[in-house]
Order: structure tokens, then C-alpha cells, then sequence
């Protein structure tokens, strides 16, 4: 039991310019994260007597509401037949607004954690992200199920599938660790969160396909990194055409989000607990 | 071999401007007149909850650390378990460092006994396997295998407690980092927490322990810190450096008594000793009840809120320690101002004595002041001035039948032989 003297010194002292990560100590905890994320997947559904079915409730819901208004009261265009159309975007939205909520929150909500205890806090918003992946896989079950009787089918890009859900993930990893950052310290920022997501529905692809988007502007457009991945997830899932090489645009403003993301998490996260 | 090495650490929080829970916008206007005045924003609104600390802690060593409120206890702890970094120096940890700071972090209510042990294993570094071998003994320390699988939001706060603590007992760090974690749960969970800490000594693990109850210091660690103001004051055998902290704290004049202790939601504001007439006195009759007032604001809801009122006498035995939660059957939690009194009966000695106030819940330690107020009870010492107290029990006294008792002897001759059964 007692250490022997291979045993290393783990230092303490004042941290000084940018810092990565320690990745050898993030893999030592990382059946944290999982039961971190076990924990919000549990919590949710306790009591709840239609449990997990309430996680493909909602895009399945708002697809029916879009389908409706979109193509019934205003007459969009889609490519692929409307439903799949809203329910494939809507998948990855739903996923994308709730885990950047539940993301941003996850320091501030778990305050404990960060002033009692000690481990690699970038695991806290990685843990937060997962249990939504559970509801995504879920509704894409139904997608999948759904497709056929609207005439949808994928083909051979359905194998760069699990990269648009990579993407997904990092750009609400990238944006989480930004935003929730600040949020340590400044609570304003959970209110901007609230409509930062009520708004960024309407620049990114979800009611309304980007071929719409006017030449001018689709430069512009795809600097959302969402727009890219969800995009590109229907290509890869629904057979929409490709979107054009402004996808790849997106996929590096959502990687350069993860990059800053993890660097200003990183230099912020050992006086979380101070200032808290 | 050492397990902790600590050079000149200091620690600076910034208050004022810079506090922690500024809003965005104050941020905001801060940079846009700094950038106007193009001059750095004095620092004058800073403190330095620690100093220029150094210290070693041999392999297999219990370090006690004592000192007041504020002396900067519970900052060395969350450094040396890193949840915060330091400002100067370093502080160096060799092998696995486990921080009870408190018990049950991230016990979340709508989750069962089972699966809070697994939750709270993985968030105080233990492996999953390592929890699963250890499962049955966790549960059965804590006496709740009943009840392993029932959301804990039905567990009383005893069962709470002691399956919190049961998880960190299991544990087997190198290092265990400990805070006031005695000062929670009753008696039995209390001797419970101490004799685990022992055996973690025993069994070559080194501790460092803060605590404001200096019996636990002196019974468990060898050596003692005393942090004054961010700084050590004396370094040393346990039993001195409690000694001459004890000593210190009774030199405070009673005036000097606490006011506003606490920076979370409870501030402490007074603790008084009331005479008959409700007078605040710092002498009182021996013969004559008295009262413990304390008065606290309470900023924000603390569900469970408990205050606990201790007395010392001059030889640091705790004479009583009464809580809410003993008696008061409807603790009141919501915010505002409260004067809470404690009766207490002319049992105490005549003598030297100091209030220790704690407020708090089941979870964790709000305020804390071993020395919140002094007194002295005078009167008519002649019987054994040592004893502690003086209660005036009622005695029974009565005769009982003895075989050589010649009394007795003589009276069964009267009746003509011994008594014989019916």
C-alpha cells in the first residue's frame, strides 16, 4: 500500500501560459465521466413513467409541427421528402441545444464538485454531452425506421456517418467549454445561453434547407459550424446531395472552436474553485 | 521519506471589484475604464489567506492543523488536494491523494444507496472495480444493506451520513486530506469517522487533519500546525501546539468575541451569555441559570439547517453539547435574522468556560467558532472544585438484608428458625 519511491511528486504551484489537458490523467478518470453521465441519464427518467420514449417525443413532435407549418401554411422547398427532412435536422438540433444547455451548467450546478473535490475538470461538460448521445442514437433508430416509407434511402456516404456525429459533439464541446468558462464567473452568461439557442435555430439549416441561402451569403452561412454538421449528417444519412465544399468551412470554425474552447477551459479551470 | 513538501505556498484572493460573482457587465465596465485610465487597477482589496507556508509531512505521518476562522486551514487542504492552485510557491503530493472535504460530494437524492456508492467512488478517485470488491463491506460499515437500493432522498440523515462516509472510509489513498469532517452527524458517527482515521494512520497512510476539536487532534495526530492569519505561528508536538493554541484563544478578551463569522449563507453575528434578568454578563452565579444567545442571519435557504452550542471548561473537557437537532422539532431555514437561546441549568462547576458555537447541515460546516464567548462561574467552591459539575443527583438509600447482618440474625431467632418458602 505504501507508495514506494518510484512514486512521483504530483506539483501544486501557480500555472503560467496556455496548458493542454494532462490526456494520461483524463483517461485515469475516466470512468468519472461515465458515471457522471450514468447519473444525469438515471435522473432524468426516475419517476418519469414514459422514460426514455420522452427523449424521441420531442423531435418526432416538432417534425409534425414543422411539417405542418413549412409545407401546409408557408410552401417550403426540400430536396428529400419534408418530413425526413425536419426530423433528420432536428435530431441533431435537439441534441445540440439541449447538451449545450446542460454543458454550460454543468460547473455551476455541481459546485461541490468543483470546491470539494479534485479531477481533471474538463471531464465535467465531456460528461454532460454523452447522455444526449443515448436520446440521438434513439431518434435516429426511428429516422432509420421512418426513411423508407417517404422514399429516402442513404447510400455509400452513410459511412461518413460517425464523422458528422464527431463533429456534432465537438462543436458542442468547443462552444461548452467557452461559454461555460465564463459562466463560472459571470451568471449573465446562462441567460445569454437560453437565447443563443432560441436564435441560432434560424441561422443554421434545421425548418429550411441551405440551398435556400442566397449565393452572397452562404460564405457567411456556413461559418456556423451547425450548419455544416447538420448538412452534412443529411448527406450522409438521407441521401441529400452534397452540400458543397463550404461544409468543410464549418467543420474548421467548429474545430477552431474546440481548440480555443479547450485552451481558455484549461487556463480558467484552476481558479474555478475561487471564484465559483 | 516525505510524503508532503510545501514551499513558501501563499494564496490571494481578490475581494471588492473582483469578487467572485461580479456580473458580466461590471467586468465589462471595468476593462472599459481601465482601458480609458490606461493604468492598472490598484490592488488594494486583496487577501492573502495564506503566507509563505512551508512544511513537511513524513510518509505515514498525521499533521493536526489548527487555528481560527480565516486562519487559512481549508485553503492548505485545497491546495495540497489541488482543487485550487496557489499563488506563490508549491506544494508537492507523492501518491494517491484523496480530499474529504465533505462527505457525500455528488450524492445526488433521486439516486439509490447503490448507485451514489459508485457515483461517489468514481468522483473520489476510486476505480470501478475497486468499488465492487469493496461493495459489500461499504454497505455493511454503514449499516444500510436494507435499504442499498431505495433512493437516498428517503434515507435519514444518520443513514445519509453514514453511507457517505462509509464510501470514504474505503478508500485507500496515500495521502487523506481531512476537514471538519468530525463535526457532522452524532456521536456514534463521530467515534466512528475518528476510529477509521486511526486505523487509515495505523495502516502507514500520512494525514493532514483540520479540526477545531482538540481532542481529536491530540488523540490522533503527532505533530500540529497552528495557522495565524495565513501564516504558522508554531510547528510541534501535537499536545503543545494545541496547549498554546487553547491558550491563546482564552486570552481573547470577551469583547473581542466573534461578530460576523461566515462567508456562506449563515453569518454569525453574537453569542452572549445571558444572566437571569437576560443581561449579557461575562461573570455569573454558579447557583444561577443562565443562557447561551446566538444571534445569526441567515442569507439563504440551508434545508436542514442545525446549530449546535458547546461549553468547555478550563481544562478542555466539553461539558455538554447541545443541538437543534436533539430538540427543536421545526427547524426554521428560511432567510433572515435569528436569536436563538439556549437554557441552560446551574450544573456547571464553578470556573472558566468558553462557548463553541457550530451552524450547518448534515453535509457540511458553515460556521464554526470554538471560541465564540468566555465566562467564568463564581460561587461556594468548597466541594471538590474539580469536578465538572454539580448536579445535585437524588440519592436512594435504603437497607437490604445481609446473611452476617446481626440485626438481622436476631430477628429470624425471634421468629423461631430461618424463614422457610411457602
Amino acid at each position: 500500500m505504501k507508495s514506494g519511491p518510484e512514486t512521483e511528486w504530483i506539483e501544486n504551484r501557480p500555472s503560467r501560459g496556455l496548458r493542454l489537458p494532462d490526456l494520461r490523467e483524463v483517461w485515469q478518470y475516466r470512468e468519472l465521466a461515465y458515471f457522471l453521465a450514468l447519473r444525469d441519464l438515471k435522473v432524468r427518467y426516475k419517476q418519469a413513467a414514459f422514460g426514455a420514449a420522452w427523449a424521441v417525443f420531442q423531435p418526432l413532435v416538432l417534425t409534425a409541427v414543422f411539417t405542418i407549418v413549412f409545407t401546409r401554411i408557408a410552401r417550403f422547398q426540400t430536396e428529400l421528402p419534408y418530413p425526413v427532412f425536419a426530423l433528420s435536422g432536428l435530431i441533431v438540433w435537439t441534441y445540440i441545444s439541449g447538451s449545450l444547455t446542460k454543458a454550460t451548467q454543468v460547473l455551476v450546478a455541481n459546485t461541490p464538485l468543483v470546491t470539494k473535490v479534485y479531477f481533471p475538470r474538463v471531464l465535467a461538460p465531456v460528461a454532460s454531452v454523452l447522455p444526449g448521445l443515448v436520446d440521438f442514437l434513439l431518434s435516429l433508430a426511428i429516422l432509420t425506421v421512418v426513411m423508407p416509407f417517404f422514399g429516402a434511402r442513404p447510400g455509400w456516404a452513410i459511412l461518413t456517418l460517425p464523422l458528422w456525429m464527431v463533429a456534432m459533439v465537438a462543436v458542442v464541446l468547443g462552444v461548452s467549454f467557452l461559454l461555460g468558462t465564463l459562466n463560472v464567473r459571470y451568471r449573465d452568461v446562462t441567460h445569454g445561453i437560453a437565447l443563443l439557442v432560441q436564435l441560432w435555430i434560424f441561422v443554421s439549416p434545421v425548418a429550411y434547407e441551405s440551398a435556400q441561402v442566397s449565393e452572397g451569403w452562404r460564405g457567411l452561412y456556413f461559418l456556423n459550424p451547425v450548419a455544416g454538421v447538420i448538412e452534412g449528417f443529411r448527406w450522409s444519412l438521407a441521401g441529400q446531395s452534397w452540400p458543397g465544399p463550404e461544409v468543410f468551412l464549418s467543420l474548421a470554425v467548429g474545430l477552431a472552436l474546440l481548440a480555443t474552447g479547450v485552451l481558455y477551459f484549461q487556463h480558467a479551470e484552476r481558479r474555478f474553485a475561487d471564484v465559483i | 521519506m516525505n510524503a508532503i513538501e510545501i514551499e513558501g505556498l501563499g494564496k490571494r484572493y481578490l475581494l471588492g471589484e473582483d469578487r467572485p460573482g461580479g456580473t458580466l457587465v461590471e467586468a465589462l465596465s471595468r476593462s472599459a475604464r481601465r482601458l480609458v485610465r490606461m493604468r492598472s487597477r490598484p490592488r488594494r482589496d486583496e487577501v492573502w489567506a495564506l503566507r509563505d507556508v512551508s512544511l513537511t509531512v513524513p510518509e505515514g505521518e498525521a499533521l493536526g492543523v489548527v487555528g481560527r476562522n480565516g486562519a487559512g486551514k481549508s485553503t492548505l487542504l485545497k491546495i495540497l488536494s489541488r482543487i485550487t492552485e496557489p499563488t506563490a510557491g508549491v506544494a508537492r503530493t507523492r501518491g494517491r491523494v484523496t480530499s474529504l472535504l465533505e462527505v457525500g460530494t455528488g450524492f445526488h437524492p433521486e439516486l439509490t444507496g447503490r448507485e451514489n456508492v459508485y457515483l461517489n467512488g468514481a468522483i473520489l478517485g476510486m476505480k470501478r472495480r475497486e468499488i465492487d470488491q469493496r461493495f459489500d463491506e461499504i454497505i455493511s460499515f454503514a449499516g444500510v444493506e436494507r435499504f442499498i437500493d431505495t433512493p437516498v432522498k428517503r434515507y435519514s440523515t444518520g443513514m445519509y451520513l453514514r453511507l457517505a462516509f462509509s464510501v470514504a472510509a474505503h478508500l485507500e489513498p496515500d495521502i487523506m486530506v481531512v476537514d471538519e469532517v468530525l463535526a457532522v452527524g452524532d456521536a456514534s458517527f463521530q467515534a466512528k469517522c475518528l476510529g477509521r482515521m486511526q486505523a487509515a494512520e495505523r495502516e502507514g497512510r500520512t494525514v493532514v487533519f483540520v479540526s477545531h476539536n482538540m481532542e481529536a487532534i491530540t488523540r490522533l495526530c503527532s505533530r500540529a500546525v497552528w495557522l495565524e492569519d495565513g501564516a504558522i505561528q508554531t510547528e510541534g508536538p501535537a499536545a503543545e501546539v494545541v496547549d498554546s493554541h487553547l491558550a491563546a484563544q482564552l486570552r481573547r478578551a470577551p469583547d473581542e468575541s466573534v461578530a460576523d463569522v461566515g462567508e456562506g449563507p449563515v453569518v454569525l453575528r453574537s453569542v452572549k451569555v445571558l444572566g437571569e434578568a437576560g443581561m449579557p454578563l461575562d461573570v455569573l452565579g454558579r447557583e444561577q441559570p443562565f443562557g447561551i444567545e446566538v444571534r445569526f442571519s441567515v442569507r439563504a435557504t440551508v434545508p436542514g439547517l442545525d446549530v449546535a452550542v458547546w461549553v468547555v471548561n478550563a481544562y478542555g473537557t466539553e461539558i455538554f453539547s447541545e443541538a437543534w437537532l436533539d430538540t427543536v422539532a421545526e427547524q426554521p431555514s428560511e432567510p433572515g435574522e435569528y436569536v436563538a437561546t439556549l437554557r441552560v441549568p446551574p450544573l456547571l462547576n464553578v470556573g472558566d468556560y468558553t462557548v463553541g458555537v457550530w451552524m450547518g447541515s448534515a453535509y457540511e460546516t458553515l460556521v464554526q467558532e470554538t471560541a465564540a464567548r468566555r465566562f467564568r462561574l463564581q460561587g461556594n467552591a468548597k466541594n471538590r472544585p474539580w469536578r465538572s459539575v454539580v448536579l445535585q443527583l437524588p440519592w436512594e438509600v435504603e437497607r437490604v438484608p445481609s446473611s452476617d447482618d446481626p440485626m438481622l440474625l436476631s430477628e429470624t431467632d425471634r421468629d423461631g428458625g430461618p424463614p422457610v418458602g411457602p
